[in-house]
């Protein structure tokens, strides 16, 4: 089924094995792909990642123009001029460098400038923190990128290539983030397989758009002053990009399995089927998380795994229609939004059981009645996951189970709508 | 080699009539001496501003050269981007022929918040030409005041009150700050002296690295004045010294016009509404603190003219 990720398929024999750090992969993508520009700003733990990139520029292993920017606003802004010039152009960022480009992301998406960007999470200050959460891509979730997140080095890389063909697609044009967790697969080593040079070039092809700044012949204003009579309209078709890229990304993702062996889609289920109870994550939890399922499907529980890995746009409607049948669902958020209504990933998964159950939903326990869903937000600032935390969210779920609801047995009142794991209170 | 003074005259306007620019704006006016001494197609970045929001009112664009608008502060990154992107292109052979790239902002986008951007497009060396179109102040929003805003005047950041005189500071020293960054050229230029301008503009064009000119705009709304004397107020803001036409290549300075008589600054200032307030007895210091303040920046640059060594 096309919704289904499966990392560990067959592997095509135009491949190597090598041990890479994310951060190593990441910069091997981006010296397959060989972009015409780079522009980028040194920031932990994206870091490696630009001085790898430089090393290759260096050694005259890429055709790229490196744009050693001053800050991440114009390492944005430098991108933005290099695409709408008719180059393909790449940048990464972390953190606090997200957050400084801030404004130009936006201009980026409604510029409909296809831009490719690897985000290593880590945390935004203040306190001032270098490891990994996700509330810096998550602050970014509504500037009009697509989101594809990544469960370790593999996946990082494999998402790399895949974005610039979504993102330069005629029908989308726009954006792609490809996030990756700060040090945990930034800088973990990792046994990955990757393609040969010759393969990247060919699979991502050449970007060739309508209009550039450099054809004298048909000169073209970008960016111009669109008031109340068009710049709603601008929007909407920007909106319809962003839909459009649902399907663009599974048609991607189906070449790069012909080309890789591996399989991508918007989101990975992993023992969904009979399962009771499930975790949806983002990331490298998902290594814990499977793990975790895994154990305790031994000690027969029926629990499951959905790992996302398109967040933007948000497959709602698969998401739920996966997740309808079963009796609770906890969502981890590796942010915390402040909006008291629970965390980002939560906000949207639910909203998304709730349009379901609107549509006459299928859940056992409550015919026509979504999962109970829990909220649990953790690893801020590079806490720790560990298998212990996941369990202790399975016995959470298992007790809404029995007793059909979020209440806790004990006060019999409902129980707080967020709950932090591995946080001292 | 560049264009001719009857070259110039006749050259197509890349900025063509029909835009929104205020009447008596000198922004057009400059912008049309500045890109008339282009010879290579132009691909010209805008800051946020005036110029910008006046000329690209979607679906119209006032440019028959590519024009690319981003935001308010990055104009110089945004055309580092496509410098970067022509090199690269150009390296592959997968286009070919000159181009010319220009960089335009006011002096709020220039002097202020896209200065970080400015310097780094500077050090990094891309043929870009930077444009500031200096009007003396953030226009556009309403006339507040920039660092580029000259003592004493009134704006609505700065208003004349009971006990504000306007503007408190004297004006940034841009160009030293430019020139500091060691490229081959810089300059400030008014279109009162066009051949002036247009020299600078070619010489600008034809460097082979970043250049800067710093360009004197003014604005009637601004400044408020009557819109028929935009040109004569720009050749008293020369006369005076408050707008000294130099350059400086290599290193070295030069002043390229010097009145034969230094006006005093009252000239300059009494046709401008800005400065009304300070033609009282208990302003009057403000304008003695504002000559003293052009004679001092004129000495200056003209120690600089003279160089370290017969400087005394």
């Amino acid at each position: 089924m096309t919704t289904t990720a499966v990392t560990t398929g067959t592997v095509n024999p135009n491949q190597r094995r090598v041990a890479l750090t994310g951060n190593e992969a990441v910069a091997l993508a981006m010296r397959q792909i060989n972009p015409d520009v780079v522009a980028a700003y040194p920031i932990t733990p994206q870091t490696d990642i630009v001085q790898y990139f430089s090393s290759f520029v260096a050694d005259g292993r890429v055709d790229t123009e490196f744009v050693t920017v001053e800050s991440e606003h114009s390492a944005m802004s430098a991108t933005v001029g290099a695409v709408a010039a008719g180059a393909r152009a790449m940048t990464a960022t972390s953190a606090n460098g997200l957050a400084l480009m801030w404004e130009v992301l936006y201009i980026a998406a409604g510029s409909r400038l296809p831009i490719v960007m690897p985000v290593v999470n880590r945390a935004l200050s203040a306190p001032l923190n270098i490891h990994c959460d996700h509330s810096d891509a998550m602050g970014a979730r509504d500037s009009g990128w697509v989101q594809l997140w990544s469960e370790n080095a593999q996946e990082a890389y494999d998402n790399v290539i895949q974005a610039v063909r979504v993102a330069e697609h005629p029908k989308v044009l726009l954006p792609v983030m490809v996030c990756l967790d700060g040090f945990i697969i930034s800088h973990a080593l990792l046994n990955l397989h990757v393609l040969e040079d010759a393969a990247v070039r060919a699979f991502v092809g050449r970007y060739r758009p309508d209009h550039t700044l450099l054809d004298p012949e048909r000169p073209v204003t970008v960016g111009p002053l669109d008031l109340y009579d068009f710049y709603f309209e601008h929007k909407r078709q920007q909106a319809e990009a962003m839909s459009e890229a649902r399907a663009v990304i599974l048609q991607v993702a189906e070449d790069y399995t012909r080309l890789s062996g591996r399989r991508y889609g918007f989101f990975e289920a992993h023992r969904l089927e009979d399962a009771d109870s499930a975790v949806v994550v983002l990331g490298s939890a998902a290594g814990t998380a499977r793990f975790v399922v895994d154990e305790l499907r031994r000690r027969g529980r029926k629990v499951g795994l959905l790992k996302l890995r398109v967040f933007r746009p948000f497959p709602g409607r698969e998401l739920a229609e996966t997740l309808a049948r079963l009796q609770t669902v906890a969502v981890l958020d590796r942010a915390e939004g402040f909006s008291t209504a629970g965390g980002p990933l939560f906000t949207e998964v639910r909203s998304a059981l709730y349009a379901l159950a609107e549509d006459g939903g299928r859940g056992p326990a409550s015919p026509g009645a979504p999962p109970l869903t829990m909220n649990f937000i953790y690893g801020l600032g590079g806490r720790d996951l560990d298998p212990g935390d996941i369990e202790s969210v399975f016995d959470r779920l298992a007790t809404a189970v029995e007793t059909g609801s979020t209440r806790t047995p004990d006060t019999g009142r409902v129980g707080p709508l967020i709950e932090y794991l591995g946080v001292r209170e | 080699m560049g264009k001719s003074l009857k070259e110039l005259v006749v050259a197509p306007q890349l900025l063509t009539a029909g835009h929104r620019m205020c009447a008596g704006c000198g922004a057009p006016v400059v912008m049309r001496q500045l890109l008339a001494a282009a010879e290579n197609p132009v691909v010209l970045g805008c800051a946020t501003g005036c110029l910008e929001v006046a000329t690209t009112i979607y679906p119209y664009t006032a440019w028959r050269c590519s024009f690319i608008h981003s935001a308010f502060e990055n104009v110089a990154a945004t055309m580092s981007g496509v410098e970067s992107a022509y090199r690269s292109l150009k390296r592959q052979g997968r286009i070919g022929g000159e181009m010319t790239f220009i960089a335009v902002g006011g002096d709020g986008g220039t002097y202020d918040i896209g200065l970080q951007a400015l310097s780094g497009m500077l050090e990094r060396g891309h043929r870009v030409v930077y444009v500031c179109y200096d009007n003396g102040a953030y226009m556009n929003t309403g006339i507040q005041r920039s660092s580029a805003t000259p003592l004493g005047a009134d704006t609505t950041t700065t208003p004349s009150g009971r006990v504000s005189a306007g503007k408190g500071q004297a004006r940034k020293d841009l160009l030293a700050i430019v020139a500091a960054h060691d490229i081959p050229y810089v300059a400030q230029a008014s279109p009162s002296h066009w051949r002036d301008l247009a020299r600078k503009a070619r010489k600008a064009f034809q460097i082979d690295g970043p250049a800067f000119l710093n360009l004197l705009a003014p604005c009637p709304r601004g400044w408020r004045y009557d819109t028929a004397q935009t040109i004569e107020l720009t050749r008293l803001a020369v006369q005076t010294c408050f707008w000294p036409l130099v350059e400086v290549e290599g290193g070295k300075w030069t002043i390229t016009y010097r009145p034969k008589e230094k006006k005093p600054v009252t000239d300059f200032l009494k046709a401008q509404g800005r400065f009304r307030h300070l033609f009282t007895p208990e302003n009057r210091h403000i304008v003695d603190r504002l000559q003293a303040e052009v004679d001092r920046y004129w000495g200056t640059l003209q120690a600089r003219a003279a160089g370290p060594d017969d400087g005394g």
